[in-house]
């Protein structure tokens, strides 16, 4: 009934499944939301949708598939056609720039300066036509081809109240793949965790006392176990100055969220790509410093290395001898990546660069290659892939 | 079909009334989540009140099992009976002690089931409740007795996302998010929670209020619970309205704040900024 539906919402990328379509098809008989489209959208979301970081791709997809199905005869006047943006935009831009400026998010600015206008332009009344024709190409380009940008001008229009729903687009801030913070990164990190029983026995072990007891014809034998903790170990590596600068902000808030959900975690900082030489506090770099052959030495295989940097660079500084910026390199930051890699047995690389970036920059691409393809963007997402690579 | 509405005391939204007839109508759980302080536990409750069921109330901690909602088996009780020579001791249905969930499976009346706050237990606990919440049903196996429910409960699930739940458990509920009211919802609340506040003290309170929630970088943002305390502390002090009114938008530092701000970093915050906002201003 809504096969299509459903497929477009397992296109976006939503883990449906035929349990919930069945679900869904199921209250639908049993006339939860009937003849109503409003009931249906919220009995749909509830029944398909299962984590609010997927409620605005629902709301998206739900718009594309249901579009204008309760649209009055009399269509709203007075506001632009989106197909005509959208000619527009497709004038203007090449689908790769269309691609490029709806992964970057960069609608933020774009929504506003067009409300901006369109209020302007209301207030004058007069020639819409001409007013996008000059002035407004580019950011409409950008606009008429996002999904979400066309019906901005239809915002509290008093016409399409069952639309509105969803294209408010409420739950836009829960989406994983935009929105990091230090709470959310420490329910991706929780990942991680690996319980284990170590140290001094002090917990009463309640099933073996019993087993033992019984084992012992019922003369009491008491047993202990020590108790559980969080057992994992994290070995932090990350990058500061230079170009991390842009990215300052969501490394201290991982940097934080790690320090809080790990016991054992140990961080140093380096430049670009780690060398001979890791330091443990930024402000007395130049003077203390630690051989990164001593922390091989120091931290076992069983620690899990996470590095954290844009790695953004010349390609240099990776492959050549002495191809530091800072220092004389005596060997290459690839044998330094390689020695850290083989030594620890799990191992990722964070990039806080938005993913579709990546392919600009060389640099990034030797450096996945080094690490295996075990490089993650630095979004929930990413942190989540990379906390299940490295529990594997 | 019993269907749920809000009610004078709680007022939903009508997708929450959506999500929660869709549970009663297939009889699945039903999960929610949401900003702490916006109603969840208290929507088990209301469930329960409108439609004039039970409400059985199983709060998990970080060491609740899930075997403790079903059954538990006391070991030790027999061991000291059997080292007494108590009669008792021979028969091991008198050391099962019953749980939440087979007080609810054998209640003769239908019941509302509150999980609350689902996310504090064990990784592996939704895992456990899989197939008894599914087909509510378990297995005592002890007393080598099958406990079926005699009507399926209702079940409602909170949880605060500290961890993450896994996808066989969610392909089993219905899911909702309750999302913070705006104002118009919020005065509603207000209006079912106080009917004789004073209009124009609600709507300065609600100004504060909001205004406090924008304040960016706050730890914790009051949500609907405690503007709720904060008012309720409002009328037991008899404030006039005009002690909450700023003036020309500027942030004040709100009577009692202490209701609506939990956190030393974020009391200092809003301190530090409406220091500024005056100092601005003269």
């Amino acid at each position: 009934m809504f096969a299509t539906f459903i497929l477009a919402l397992r296109q976006a990328g939503l883990p449906v499944s035929l349990t919930e379509y069945l679900t869904l098809l199921g209250a639908m008989k049993a006339r939860v939301a009937a003849y109503d489209l409003d009931d249906f959208y919220y009995l749909s979301r509830a029944a398909l949708v299962k984590d609010e970081r997927h409620l605005d791709r629902f709301d998206r997809i739900f718009g594309e598939v249901f579009r204008g199905l309760e649209r009055p005869p009399g269509a709203p006047e007075g506001e632009i056609p989106e197909e005509w943006l959208r000619l527009v935009a497709e004038k203007v831009l090449t689908p790769e720039e269309m691609a490029r400026i709806e992964a970057l998010g960069g609608f933020e600015a774009l929504m506003e300066t067009l409300r901006r206008r369109l209020a302007e332009q209301e207030g004058r009344h007069q020639g819409g036509s001409k007013w996008i024709g000059t002035g407004g190409t580019s950011p409409f380009g950008a606009y008429g081809y996002n999904p979400e940008g066309v019906r901005i001008g239809q915002d509290g229009s008093r016409h399409r109240r069952a639309v509105k729903v969803w294209d408010r687009r409420e739950f836009r801030d829960l989406d994983d793949d935009v929105e990091i913070g230090t709470r959310n990164m420490k329910i991706a990190l929780r990942r991680l965790r690996r319980f284990a029983r170590e140290g001094a026995a002090t917990e009463l072990d309640m099933p073996g006392t019993i087993r033992s007891t019984a084992h012992n014809a019922g003369t009491l034998d008491l047993r202990l176990v020590p108790e559980r903790r969080n057992a994992v170990k994290v070995l932090l590596l990350l990058d500061i100055g230079g170009s991390m600068d842009d990215h300052v902000r969501i490394s201290s808030e991982l940097f934080s969220a790690a320090r809080s959900e790990f016991k054992h975690l140990v961080h140093f900082y380096f430049h670009n790509c780690p060398y001979e030489r890791l330091w443990r506090s930024n402000r007395r770099r130049r003077d203390e410093t630690v051989p990164t052959a001593e922390v091989l030495r120091t931290y076992g295989p069983d620690y899990k290395l996470v590095i954290v940097g844009d790695a953004s660079m010349s390609p240099y500084e990776i492959t050549q001898v002495g191809g530091s910026v800072e220092h004389w390199n005596e060997e290459s930051g690839r044998a330094w990546l390689e020695r850290l890699t083989g030594h620890f047995r799990r191992s990722a690389w964070l990039n806080p660069v938005p993913q579709d970036f990546w392919g600009h920059t060389r640099s990034i691409g030797m450096v996945g290659e080094i690490m295996e393809g075990r490089m993650f963007p630095l979004t929930l997402r990413g942190l989540d892939d990379m906390a299940r690579e490295l529990v594997r | 079909m019993a269907a749920f509405r809000s009610t004078e005391r709680y007022i939903a939204s009508r997708d929450l009334e959506v999500a929660v007839n869709a549970a009663i109508a297939l009889q699945r759980p039903l999960l929610v989540k949401g900003e702490p302080g916006t109603g969840k536990t208290v929507l088990a409750h209301e469930v329960a009140r409108s439609l004039g069921y039970r409400l059985i109330d199983w709060h998990i901690k970080s060491t609740t099992k899930a075997q403790h909602g079903l059954y538990e088996y006391d070991a030790v009780a027999r061991l000291r009976d059997g080292q007494l020579g108590d009669p008792r001791v021979h028969d091991i249905a008198n050391y099962i002690v019953r749980g939440k969930l087979w007080e609810a499976f054998e209640s003769p009346d239908p019941v509302v089931v509150l999980i609350d706050e689902v996310d504090k237990a064990d990784i592996e606990f939704p895992n456990d409740l899989l197939l008894e919440l599914d087909r509510m049903q378990f297995h005592v196996y002890e007393t080598r007795q099958t406990v079926v429910a005699k009507r399926r409960p209702i079940v409602i699930i909170t949880s605060n996302n500290e961890k993450e739940l896994p996808d066989a458990f969610l392909r089993r509920c219905f899911f909702h998010y309750i999302r913070f009211p705006d104002r118009e919802t919020m005065e509603r609340i207000v209006q079912a929670h106080y009917p004789d506040l004073r209009k124009d003290l609600v709507r300065e309170a609600l100004n504060v209020f909001f205004q406090i929630r924008e304040v960016p970088g706050l730890k914790k943002k009051p949500a609907t619970s405690e503007l709720l305390d904060w008012l309720k502390l409002l009328m037991v002090e008899d404030l006039p309205p005009e002690a909450l009114r700023a003036k020309e938008g500027k942030l004040i530092i709100p009577p009692l704040y202490g209701a609506l701000l939990k956190n030393e970093q974020d009391v200092h915050l809003f301190e530090r900024l409406a220091f500024l906002s005056r100092r601005a201003g003269a």
